[in-house]
């Protein structure tokens, strides 16, 4: 158990949410290496993002514990969770950038708020995250001033200015097209690397994620019914995990199927 | 924008707030407090109406110092007048005090109209002669009778 | 029926209470609040500087308007000496203060209201949150403690302004004296009134703005409307009532004081 917790920088067991009648999360559980890519894949409307915001404390599960760096954290409980929130940052599905200040204002932000270092050491601060994620020339430009990719970078840069240990990234890759999504785990396993920091990324696209990731843990009605390394998420026999990864195969067979329908019917009339 | 113009903004609002604040309160509101040494003195009234606490007290005509307070003497149930006066104005002791009108529905204040004795009077001295409010409804009825008689363009006479 | 009347008023006071709480929580947060000064600044510039030259417009206007009612209305008593008595303790003790904050409610509440819905709305406040920062003490304690003062000095600047106004008309466009016009200004209006008009600014500024920001802030709670129906219904919502709370307080505030 100790070696076990101090290699587990985060540990989520029997998490439980429910939204009135409806099961979000029904005893969820999952293990964070330190330094690790770990991937919750699982379809829309599994329980990901939900999962997420129970670790970000923006929503409160029913039941269920989460102990990170070996200590537990309460639910709702605001001293516990401090130590937690200035040692992990979130990474919104929409950015949640703030609109109404620049690049740097955004960056600066969180060390603003949460720090008591200096102006120039802010200033400093922030410069070195946005030229690291390759920004510096767009430090005066509003956050709609900038592209999607850009704004992606930029949310990265804010959240990893406080260098925090976890990032937790909801759906990094929704809405783009397979090069960005390429780009932007290539973006996550590039910038863990280089700043140490261990990454729990919610998705539901499974080529990128099977490639970049060093664990795989996939949800499915709210609870997680895989988890291990990619290989072991190829070979596995799970039902669950073999609709998901044959999801391709499966569409082909359908259309295939629908194929001969038409032709039946060309033939009929 | 810049923060630095932002305060400076914000700096000038605030003075001009500042600015108006004092203005209100010292021009408008409390005369009296940054006035100079003041003396008390008391005077009887057979009736009082519609004077106030706060009421101007003006010798000709000029503002003098203000009325402090009014209350019911208990033995001849007459109206006793504290009246706070600037310490540089020496009053005669037959001085005489009267409630008067400014216009004619205007705020009543009392007018002292110093007489010519030698001796003045200190604090808490009581002033003996007073000639008080005149009764508006009975001067409004006249009035109204008489401008009936005169005519209905002719203007009310002057009280 | 009475069921329905039940639940409703329920509600009111769930609703009342939780304002409360809601203020009382933003003053809460300024303990602890990091660069607080900076963020007060800047509301103070909102509510301030941006809402300047609708304070003076309006403020002229009223003045202007209330000398030249005021005057045709003495006029008829032969009491135009009063002129000035009549502009400055309507504007000391009613319409500076109450439309002093009714334009404010206006210009920067409205504002307030829509910004921390439209930020609500795109998770800007949850991420403050996930941030560690205290949305409350970044986003509505400054701009509270601002309207504090703010209020104030506006409602002064109103007066001040409706005052000149009130002399224009009166002694320029109607030939009053101007001496006799300012001399019964000064002695009509006294301590009591101008202090009673400083408390009025203060309880209008509290309310309206913790009222603008408890909707905006709020509205993703908004029953009737999701995204930017919610942003625009919560901000109607923030301006009526803070309209409507002006005027109330302004008759309770009164029949106390008076």
């Amino acid at each position: 158990m100790g070696a076990d917790s101090n290699q587990m920088l985060l540990r989520i067991e029997g998490l439980n949410k429910c939204f009135g009648e409806n099961v979000v999360l029904d005893g969820a559980s999952l293990n964070v290496p330190r330094g690790s890519l770990v991937t919750v894949l699982g379809r829309s409307g599994a329980g990901k993002s939900v999962l997420l915001k129970c670790l970000a404390d923006v929503v409160r599960p029913d039941s269920g514990s989460i102990h990170f760096d070996g200590k537990l954290l309460s639910i709702g409980d605001v001293s516990s969770r401090a130590d937690f929130r200035r040692r992990c940052s979130f990474l919104f599905q929409s950015n949640a950038l703030f609109d109404s200040l620049t690049a740097l204002e955004n960056v600066a932000l969180p060390l603003e708020q949460t720090t008591d270092l200096s102006d120039k050491e802010i200033r400093e601060r922030s410069l070195e995250a946005l030229r690291q994620i390759e920004l510096e020339a767009h430090q005066d430009r509003y956050p709609s001033q900038l592209s999607g990719g850009m704004q992606k970078r930029l949310a990265l840069a804010r959240a990893i200015v406080t260098r925090p240990e976890l990032v937790l990234f909801d759906e990094p890759t929704a809405g783009l097209d397979p090069l960005r999504r390429n780009a932007v785990f290539a973006m996550i396993a590039k910038y863990q690397r280089q700043f140490g920091f261990t990454a729990l990324v919610v998705t539901h696209d499974l080529t990128e994620a099977l490639i970049a990731s060093d664990r795989v843990a996939l949800l499915d009605k709210g609870r997680m019914c895989f988890e291990g390394t990619p290989a072991e998420f190829s070979a596995s026999t799970v039902a669950m995990v073999e609709d998901f990864r044959d999801s391709a195969e499966a569409l082909g067979r359908t259309l295939a199927a629908i194929r001969r329908g038409e032709a039946m019917q060309s033939e009929d009339s | 924008m810049k923060q630095s113009k932002l305060e400076l903004y914000v700096g000038l609002f605030v003075l001009l707030g500042i600015a108006a604040i004092v203005y209100l309160t010292v021009k408008l509101g409390a005369k009296s407090l940054i006035g100079g040494d003041t003396y008390v003195m008391e005077a009887r009234f057979t009736n009082a109406g519609g004077l106030n606490a706060g009421s101007s007290v003006l010798v000709a005509g000029v503002p003098v110092g203000r009325v402090e307070g009014i209350r019911v003497d208990g033995t001849d149930y007459s109206a006793m007048v504290t009246l706070r006066v600037e310490a540089g104005l020496k009053l005669p002791t037959d001085t005489m005090a009267s409630i008067k009108t400014t216009g004619l529905i205007g705020d009543k204040y009392v007018a002292l109209a110093p007489g010519a004795d030698d001796s003045y009077l200190t604090a808490g001295s009581r002033i003996t002669m007073t000639e008080s409010s005149v009764d508006l409804e009975s001067l409004i009825g006249k009035m109204a009778f008489g401008s009936v008689e005169k005519g209905k363009d002719s203007p009310p006479p002057a009280p | 029926m009475l069921r329905a009347i039940g639940r409703y008023s329920l509600s009111i006071v769930h609703e009342l209470g939780d304002f409360a709480l809601f203020t009382g929580q933003s003053f809460r947060s300024a303990v602890g609040a990091r660069r607080l000064g900076r963020r007060i600044v800047r509301a103070g510039f909102e509510q301030g500087v941006r809402c300047l030259p609708v304070i003076i417009i309006v403020g002229m206007f009223t003045g202007l308007v209330l000398g030249l009612q005021g005057y045709y209305v003495l006029n008829r008593f032969g009491s135009e000496s009063l002129l000035g008595t009549l502009v400055s303790l309507s504007l000391v003790r009613e319409l500076g203060p109450a439309l002093a904050a009714l334009m404010l409610v206006g210009q920067a509440g409205s504002a307030l209201a829509a910004e921390l819905g439209i930020q609500r709305n795109t998770e800007q406040i949850a991420a403050l949150e996930t941030m560690g920062v205290s949305s409350h003490a970044y986003l509505i304690t400054p701009r509270l403690l601002a309207a504090l003062v703010v209020y104030p000095m506006q409602t002064a600047l109103f007066v001040t302004v409706g005052l000149w106004g009130g002399s224009l008309s009166g002694s320029l466009l109607l030939g009053l004296e101007p001496g006799v016009y300012w001399s019964s200004v000064e002695h009509a209006v006294k301590a009591q009134d101008v202090r009673e008009c400083i408390i009025k600014a203060v309880t209008f500024g509290l309310l309206t703005i913790s009222l603008c920001a408890y909707h905006g802030f709020n509205a993703h709670r908004c029953s009737s409307a999701t995204g930017a129906r919610a942003v625009s219904a919560s901000t109607t919502r923030a301006v009526v009532q803070s309209s409507i709370i002006v005027l109330a307080a302004d008759y309770i505030i009164t029949s106390f004081l008076v």
